[in-house]
């Protein structure tokens, strides 16, 4: 085995990922012409796969910034974190981090908290499938053993919390309603479940998500609305249990005897 | 040298139980279309990758799938070109899928894909020559024996060459199926772009190819482009319908192998299904066409 057989693919990858770099050392086009148009088309396929991905990924916060800042911002955010897996449906999960850093979107401080609910709803997609607890027989728990009781949440359950309004924001731009003006001055907190096979987002009332954090960590009920209640002095317990059994987050309650 | 490693009975299975027929690239955009039409296809392929998720709408409607249609499942991530070690992560995820769903055939690629825990997405190039075709082969023996069955290898398209090449393509592809028992996925349309790229003859590399080996057939549409210095450049987008020189190429393929399994891929830009279907229908054309019947050797009895 000669030297000239390894193939370093460490320098093929660094050229890949750097415009600047001429193509590595080695390659030959045909009648052995330089390769830099040749090797260009893998450069173009590795940045145009994972936009595209990001793309999918994150529509909403595409539609917010325009296609051109969000590929320009996609390709940054490539440039520095490579999918970890084959499985592109994880890529992107440090994407609203990112955003939150990347100067250029500052002007859009919601920006990372809809990329935030957006890499949910893709989780909550691929995630294990379960069947929700019927809502009558949850509603037939008595209000004072219901008290006492711990749920099990929906393995596709995920809350946001938010200072600003984020599903407002998000179902504007999914939905082909008239852009209204939107006021920008009080939070959400978002509710992603998927009971059977649609994706369902809801806002919670304020304290939602710690009340839905500490069902999650084995919480009884009473204890979630103490944690709630620590957000929201006025937390809408009512309104809160509406909404997680209309989008079916629930697929157990167990009632302590 | 005969470097296997497989057991006997991972290599007597057969690679492919895939009729002999036109199949189609599943997205889930045409899911309705199928299931309200039933439409007439040989199978389905999909993407391993796109399946390892826990649950959702991709197993639901895989199962779906899967119930009415022979299924193919395709690998891209597990980069058996790589120069590395396998992920073996990653090939336990792949193996997950495999079990899950009994395909009548699984192929990967002759590519690599990923670099240290790094996944590039693009099916990348490797020089063919002793040092590559000894990780190839390891790697390879290593998936079988966790797949508990052969594979296919795919032959890729490939916009240029390495100077530390020592095989043409077809000598590293004979070698590989050789030393491992695999079988092959032939893509005529990698074949009319690595050609065209690379200026050699398609019709000569069909004319080389194993076919013996051959399982199965994709094709897809390809992007043209030039390089800078006028050369035509053509890119394996799988974003058009065939085009007529792969088809031609194709027919020639068949005149060689016999009918086989033959998968139309249209990956971006996808199209409503009556075109794709319509694209599937053509290609099931070619395979019913009157040829002499071209004697395949059975799997069982290689040696």
């Amino acid at each position: 085995m000669t030297l000239s057989a390894e193939f370093d693919q460490g320098a093929f990858v660094r050229a890949l990922l750097d415009p600047d770099l001429p193509a590595p050392d080695g390659l030959e086009a045909r009648h052995g012409f330089a390769p830099e148009r040749r090797f260009a088309v893998y450069r173009n396929n590795v940045c145009v796969g994972l936009i595209d991905a990001l793309a999918e990924r994150f529509p909403v916060c595409r539609q917010l910034v325009g296609d051109e800042f969000f590929r320009a911002m996609a390709h940054c955010y490539m440039r520095e974190f490579l999918p970890r897996t084959p499985m592109l449906f994880e890529y992107g999960d440090g994407f609203a981090t990112f955003v939150a850093s990347f100067e250029p979107a500052r002007e859009l401080p919601y920006l990372p908290d809809v990329a935030r609910l957006e890499y949910a709803i893709g989780q909550a997609y691929h995630a294990e499938d379960a069947a929700p607890a019927p809502i009558d027989v949850i509603r037939a728990i008595p209000p004072d053993q219901l008290a006492d009781a711990t749920a099990a949440l929906h393995p596709s359950t995920h809350v946001i919390s938010s200072k600003y309004p984020i599903v407002s924001i998000w179902r504007r731009h999914m939905s082909d309603e008239g852009l209204a003006p939107l006021e920008l001055d009080h939070g959400e907190e978002a509710l992603v479940v998927r009971p059977q096979l649609a994706v369902s987002v809801a806002a919670l009332p304020t304290g939602g998500s710690a009340f839905v954090h500490a069902l999650e960590d084995g919480r009884t009920f009473t204890q979630a609305v103490a944690a709630a209640s620590g957000v929201a002095a006025d937390f809408d317990l009512r309104g809160c249990l509406q909404e997680l059994l209309l989008a079916e987050a629930f697929t157990a309650i167990r009632v302590s005897r | 040298m005969d470097t296997r490693s497989v057991p006997e009975q991972t290599r007597a299975c057969a690679a492919s139980a895939l009729p002999a027929s036109a199949g189609v690239g599943f997205k889930n955009v045409h899911f309705s279309d199928i299931e309200a039409s039933a439409p007439d296809v040989g199978f389905f392929e999909v993407h391993a990758e796109n399946y390892m998720g826990a649950g959702g709408p991709p197993h639901a409607q895989l199962m779906q799938l899967r119930r009415d249609y022979p299924l193919s499942i395709h690998g891209v991530g597990l980069s058996i070109g790589g120069a590395g070690r396998l992920d073996r992560d990653h090939l336990r995820r792949v193996k997950s899928v495999v079990d899950r769903y009994a395909p009548a055939a699984f192929s990967e690629h002759l590519a690599w894909s990923t670099q240290g825990v790094s996944f590039l997405n693009d099916l990348l190039p490797l020089p063919y020559n002793a040092a590559t075709l000894a990780h190839v082969v390891a790697h390879m023996d290593e998936i079988q024996e966790a797949l508990g069955r052969p594979i296919l290898l795919e032959n890729p398209a490939t916009y240029l060459r390495f100077q530390s090449s020592d095989y043409s393509e077809i000598e590293f592809l004979r070698e590989v199926v050789r030393r491992t028992g695999c079988r092959l996925l032939l893509d005529v349309t990698n074949a009319f772009v690595s050609a065209t790229n690379l200026g050699f003859s398609a019709d000569d590399y069909i004319d080389a190819f194993p076919m013996l080996d051959v399982k199965e057939i994709h094709l897809a549409g390809y992007a043209e482009d030039v390089d800078e210095v006028g050369d035509p450049l053509l890119i394996d987008a799988h974003c058009a319908p065939v085009q007529e020189g792969v088809w031609r190429l194709y027919d020639r393929a068949l005149a060689r192998r016999g009918p086989v399994a033959t998968l139309i891929e249209w990956d971006n830009d996808i199209p409503p299904w009556p075109l794709l279907s319509e694209q599937a229908t053509r290609a099931e054309r070619f395979l019913k066409k009157d040829r002499l019947p071209l004697k395949t050797t059975p799997d069982r009895v290689r040696s």
